[in-house]
């Protein structure tokens, strides 16, 4: 069995720790470029989300590389994932691609099909040695976050943000390749002291609250680096949605305690949106409630185009700006997505962001004068 | 005298604006057509700028925006590059102190801007659809045998404006071509097809905003005096048009550099006018690096690069930052 699974931003760290310390094999796409969205297009229905299509590219690449059975999330309610890995693999099939797909149904819904698919995958393995694999899995994970955190915070703070991106490269390339978990650490220390040599500017970005859609949140790619580019224009950006706090509370139920700034603010989506409305709409709404009451300048909301949960969570967007005071901007993304529209209304929207902010008092430094 | 230039370089057109430190215009704008040549463009309007101007003027300060606001600020040595959103609302703005919504249609793109108090608080901009935009105006003017102009005072003569469906220009252009075939008047059917197009404009570009009189329409449509009476009947408020309202994005980007300049006391980076007699090379390849295949443009100036861009992960860009230090 060679395994693969689809990308979503550096998730793939993650996964591979963890199946490679179950002693399986892993063939990792690779990294999804022009071409993988090519391939995805070409074989999926025109109004699927940009997600699928951008996995069926994956699986694709990967099977180039040798992969045969495919590693895929599963899900409930009313977003479409919960349909893609079948739709997928029919798709495949009517290709004459011979791949397994291997689905996991969230262990909320079923915890002994999920067993059963465990055990299914990694053999006669014992609950100890899978208990370490997942351990070293996590600590990757928060590794990863960290990292990602430092990264978003420097961006806009450092004279010289194309060295900031070679360490962090450098760091990810080092945590994945880390063989244990003290390795990890070690790798996550030097990275802060390194960053922490860095010559700053002494300024006070404008900052911006990323929400919305997991996959576009958290895929540089399917986002048009929407992070790197309001970074570079001198933004700080914060987003809703960590990766292993997402692991955190819908793998392990919320076992474990993981602090980040947005961790309550599903709460504070009532009374806007009081209703599962599937996918990320409820933590869409609020997060940005959160994200304007912590006084950012703007919210930015991310999201493939058709995406039913937050097109639901955009339409509250005119109570949410008009109550809160806050600019909002939402991005619907596919592969026809225009990358100088985005860059023209991001440098817009930014502008209005630090001219209301300038009225209230603070000295803003995201603008976009160049030199 | 010290002046402050404006240049908006766009899909369609490319203007110049010489403002004076007051924020009056100094000579009439330049509005030329862009031709896809946008470099030929920026310096034939530099060097017809240069015929105006006396031995006295000197250029303090460069603001560019539109499309090729990037492209255009390399050629000339810009002190402030500026999306075209924020400087048409300055522009605005300065027009008309008290305007709360900005309508803007140009060639290619349209766009809402409401302001509160003086500042941007919100807008939005087409990003999929070229519905409602000049360049199919254009197009249907020369189909029915008329300039653009005439095309705007026929709309006016109109008694029954015609029900055209205005959410495609496909499909517009079809459903006039019925109504045509079916005998109704040219005057009613271009009047339909204005109406057509302010109503697409308002429900999607429109959705969800609020729109407060004043309103100030500019672009290089509201010169088509259809178009105006149509959104005028649509909103039932009155609709300003600006004097200069065909280069108001390039005077908002000479408002924003005069501004800049004055405030941080800093030296202009503009190059000169020797720019106009200047060769550049611009040229682009593709990137074999990985595969996103980046289409990576250059311009260099005889056998100097002056900027790279196109590329995802830098490494292009990166490169020109050495050349450039």
């Amino acid at each position: 069995m060679r395994i693969t699974y689809p990308h979503m931003g550096n998730l793939y760290i993650v996964v591979r720790a963890l199946l490679l310390s179950l002693g399986l094999d892993v063939v990792l796409p690779p990294p999804t470029s022009r071409r993988t969205v090519e391939l995805g297009v070409r074989h999926s229905p025109e109004f699927a989300c940009f997600p699928f299509k951008l996995n069926l590219g994956n699986y694709l690449e990967a099977q180039e590389s040798g992969a045969d059975t495919i590693l895929m999330a599963g899900g409930v309610g009313p977003c479409r994932f919960g349909y893609y890995a079948q739709v997928q693999q029919q798709i495949l099939s009517d290709l004459g691609v011979d791949m397994e797909m291997v689905v996991l149904e969230p262990p909320d819904v079923s915890f002994q099909e999920i067993k059963d698919k465990i055990r299914y995958l990694v053999g006669g393995l014992s609950w100890w040695q899978i208990f370490k694999a997942v351990r070293f899995a996590w600590c990757k994970a928060r590794a990863v976050d960290i990292v990602e955190e430092r990264l978003l915070h420097l961006r806009p703070r450092v004279e010289d943000p194309l060295l900031l991106e070679k360490l962090y490269r450098d760091a990810l390339q080092e945590i994945d390749h880390a063989g244990d978990r003290k390795t990890v650490q070690r790798v996550v220390v030097n990275y802060q002291k390194k960053t922490g040599k860095l010559k700053k500017r002494s300024v006070k970005p404008l900052r911006i609250g990323l929400v919305g859609e997991i996959f576009t949140i958290l895929e540089p790619f399917a986002n048009y680096e929407m992070e790197k580019r309001l970074g570079l224009l001198g933004v700080e950006v914060n987003r809703s949605i960590w990766l292993s706090a997402w692991i955190n509370e819908h793998l392990f139920g919320g076992l474990l305690r993981v602090k980040y700034e947005s961790a309550h603010d599903k709460e504070l989506a009532t009374p806007y949106l009081n209703s599962f409305v599937g996918g990320h709409g409820v933590e869409t709404v609020g997060c940005t409630v959160g994200f304007a009451r912590r006084d950012y300048d703007g919210v930015i909301q991310l999201a493939p185009l058709t995406c039913m949960p937050e097109i639901v969570a955009h339409s509250v967007f005119p109570a949410l700006a008009k109550d809160y005071d806050i600019p909002l901007l939402t991005f619907y993304l596919d592969e026809h997505s225009g990358e100088a529209g985005i860059q023209t209304r991001l440098e817009a929207f930014l502008d209005l962001a630090a001219a209301r902010s300038n009225k209230k008092g603070e000295q803003m430094s995201g603008s976009v004068f160049r030199n | 005298m010290d002046l402050f230039l404006g240049i908006d370089v766009g899909s369609v057109s490319t203007n110049l604006v010489v403002i004076d430190p007051r924020g009056e215009l100094y000579l009439s704008p330049l509005y030329l057509r862009t031709q896809g040549q946008p470099i030929k463009t920026v310096q034939q309007g530099l060097s017809l700028l240069n015929e105006r101007l006396t031995k006295k003027d000197r250029i303090c300060g460069v603001g560019t925006t539109g499309s090729a606001r990037a492209l255009a600020a390399v050629l000339v040595g810009a002190d402030l590059v500026k999306n075209e959103i924020t400087s048409h609302a300055v522009a605005a703005l300065h027009a008309v102190p008290a305007v709360q919504t900005v309508l803007e249609i140009g060639g290619q793109d349209s766009k809402i801007i409401i302001i509160k108090d003086g500042i941007v608080v919100d807008f939005a901009m087409n990003t999929v659809c070229a519905a409602g935009t000049g360049s199919f105006l254009d197009q249907q003017a020369s189909r029915l045998n008329l300039t653009i102009e005439e095309f705007g005072n026929i709309a006016l003569k109109a008694n029954n404006p015609v029900r055209i469906a205005g959410r495609c220009t496909v499909f517009a252009e079809s459903d006039m071509i019925h109504k045509q075939q079916m005998g109704h008047s040219l005057p009613d059917i271009v009047a339909g097809l204005c109406e057509a197009l302010v109503r697409n404009y308002l429900n999607n570009i429109g959705k969800g905003l609020e729109i407060r009189p004043p309103v100030v329409f500019q672009g290089g449509v509201a010169a088509n005096a259809g178009m105006r009476e149509a959104f005028r009947k649509a909103l039932q408020t009155e609709v300003i048009v600006p004097k200069h309202f065909d280069v108001m994005g390039a005077y908002g980007a000479a408002l924003l550099v005069r501004d800049h300049i004055l405030e941080k006391g800093v030296k202009t980076n503009f190059r000169g006018f020797e720019v106009t007699s200047q060769k550049y090379q611009n040229s682009s390849f593709i990137c074999q690096g990985c595969p996103n295949s980046c289409e990576v443009i250059e311009i260099k100036q005889d056998d100097l690069l002056l900027a790279r861009w196109g590329d995802r992960c830098g490494r292009w860009t990166a490169a020109k930052a050495e050349t450039f230090a």
